[in-house]
């Protein structure tokens, strides 16, 4: 049984049918990536995984639970972690505190009152901001960080909340080439412990990182396959080569 | 409680000087710890230096019962982010709860109305978090602001017209406060009650905000939807801070019912709500510290200018202005002038750069 099972889904906006029938399978461990044109329907989908909105039918099965309608919240805490296309970091609190506030997401209420795990994640924490290189700026305000690295502290928050299916909706968007290949080095470890659904523009990024593609195009699933199957599927390339 | 608070001081300390060592963009030196002592001696020596004023000291036992209301606001608005328009309405119906328990039983122990009157504000305002903050969508501003404010109207129009409460006169002399034997009457005892039940609300407020859980109120108030994807009941949170708020509202209801031997529909209307968010706003939300001193400021000035016979007439007039001036330029309040938006907002962990 796949980890996300996703069957028939379909969501609305208006007028405009932004997901048409969409079936996808997330195997436990694996690095997916969504990919197609513009307007094709990624962030939409992986929007809907995460519970940012709900699709109009079909139904979302994740870690064998039906989450088809729950909040983000029931979402978050079944296992599900976002990282949102614009960065959203909290930019009034330090580097640090970002972190430690994913972290501590799964402490119940008199636990975070009594402040009984501040020093237990120190070293969680540090750790996290070690290897996505923010350490030596733990102490300066969110806000402050360039945009890439803006995007690292999303992703190392994302990972704080040790999720079992991470979603990065384009997490190179504005990067420098040097920052993308640190980006795919500091994603690679976390394949032992976590699945990955990846939507990005960048298309050697998500060749060279992912396992499996799924291929989106108007709403619907033009291909699915692992990257050599999809990199010769003469259906893909027609779509990307007259429309991308 | 106290010990873990003072430890989160002294951690803040350390962390401020590992941030010089390390080199912060944006340095901050931590002054609220000085305000606020600097604020607890001048309370402590404030009746001893005023004498035989004793008009003075019942206007200072006034400004710190309503600065439990003031605080009561900024734990909604300043930690939680809850526009409440209605923070009076807690205040009112357990200033009236006491006032009924001394009129039909005959009773006013301190030990059994106090906690009565905290437990009315506390369930009241749980009450009014279930129907407006709990739903299964995050409720606007605008939603919560209104309700609260509609239910704050309600109470005063439906206590004016109930003849059980005193209809439009509200309920006079009220029993005064015992404890054992002895009677709390207006003057420098009623002042130090006032004074530690306030120091207790402030501290435990402070516990509040440099908890943990002060971390997800300010991650709340920055991006809420965000919380929510990290696996937060942000509501919940909202939730637990409105009622606490409530309970702290609650006792100053009563302090203020004993203090000034009178309860009425205007101590839970409208006006007292945005009174309310006047003291916060004017000395300085989210800092604990600053609506103290806002409700210092308002009823000092209140009572000063109204003693002047010139503008005797036209005072809320003036001091409405001279309010208006300072929030549309010193929007983060008078305590805003001393203290970073860093220290405002606050610092949760601490790097440890010599581990």
């Amino acid at each position: 049984m796949a980890l996300l099972e996703i069957r028939g889904l379909c969501k609305n906006f208006r007028s405009l049918r932004a997901l048409e029938g969409v079936d996808v399978d997330v195997e436990a461990g694996r690095f997916h990536g969504l990919i197609g044109p513009n307007g094709s329907g990624k962030s939409t989908l992986l929007k809907a995984i995460a519970g940012a909105h709900f699709a109009d039918s079909g139904s979302i099965v994740f870690d064998g639970r039906d989450i088809t309608r729950a909040t983000p919240y029931e979402r978050a805490r079944a296992g599900l972690s976002l990282k949102f296309q614009i960065t959203a970091v909290l930019p009034e609190l330090s580097v640090y505190d970002n972190v430690l506030l994913a972290m501590q997401s799964a402490e119940s209420l008199p636990r975070l009152l009594r402040s009984s795990s501040r020093r237990a994640f120190d070293g969680e924490v540090v750790a996290l901001l070690e290897r996505f290189r923010l350490l030596d700026r733990a102490d300066h305000l969110a806000g402050e960080l360039s945009h890439g690295q803006q995007q690292w502290l999303e992703i190392a928050m994302a990972l704080a909340l040790k999720p079992k299916l991470l979603l990065l909706d384009e997490p190179t968007g504005g990067m420098s080439p040097e920052e993308r290949q640190v980006t795919g080095r500091l994603l690679e470890p976390i394949k032992a412990h976590c699945a990955l659904i990846i939507v990005e523009h960048d298309l050697h990024f998500i060749r060279d990182i992912c396992d499996y593609l799924t291929v989106l195009d108007q709403g619907k699933v033009l291909d699915q396959g692992d990257v050599e199957t999809i990199q010769r599927s003469p259906k893909v390339q027609q779509v990307f080569t007259t429309r991308v | 409680m106290l010990s873990e608070a003072g430890s989160d001081l002294a951690m803040g300390s350390q962390s401020a000087k590992r941030r010089d060592a390390t080199g912060p963009s944006r340095p901050f030196r931590r002054v609220l710890p000085y305000v606020e002592i600097g604020a607890l001696v001048v309370a402590l020596v404030l009746p001893f230096a005023l004498g035989d004023r004793t008009d003075l000291v019942t206007l200072a036992t006034n400004i710190l019962i309503l600065s439990m209301l003031a605080i009561s606001f900024d734990l909604c608005w300043g930690l939680a982010g809850i526009m409440s328009f209605g923070q009076a309405l807690f205040f009112g119906v357990a200033g009236y709860a006491i006032a009924l328990v001394g009129r039909d039983l005959d009773f006013s122990d301190l030990w059994a109305t106090l906690p009565l009157a905290m437990l009315v504000g506390f369930c009241l305002a749980a009450l009014f978090a279930a129907f407006l903050l709990m739903g299964r969508k995050t409720p606007s501003i605008i939603f919560v602001a209104f309700g609260t404010l509609t239910g704050s109207y309600a109470a005063e129009r439906l206590v004016s017209g109930w003849q059980y409460v005193g209809a439009g006169n509200g309920l006079s002399s009220v029993k005064l406060l015992k404890l054992g034997a002895y009677e709390f009457v207006e003057g420098d005892a009623f002042y130090f009650l006032a004074l530690g039940l306030l120091l207790l609300v402030y501290l435990g407020a402070r516990y509040f905000k440099q908890s943990q859980l002060g971390l997800v109120l300010a991650g709340m108030r920055q991006n809420e939807e965000r919380l929510a994807f990290f696996g937060y009941r942000v509501q919940l949170f909202k939730a637990v801070l409105f009622s606490f708020a409530g309970m702290v509202a609650g006792l100053g209801g009563a302090l203020y019912s004993y203090h000034q031997g009178f309860i009425g529909p205007g101590n839970m209307g409208p006006g007292l709500s945005t009174t309310a968010v006047v003291y916060c706003l004017l000395g300085g939300s989210g800092t604990l510290i600053g609506p103290i001193f806002g409700t210092a400021i308002v009823e000092g000035l209140s009572y000063a200018l109204s003693d002047i016979a010139a503008i005797q007439h036209i005072w809320p007039v003036v001091l409405g202005f001279v309010l208006l001036v300072v929030v549309m330029f010193q929007p983060r309040g008078i305590v805003g002038l001393l203290v970073s938006d860093r220290e405002r907002i606050g610092s949760y962990g601490r790097r440890r750069s010599d581990g």
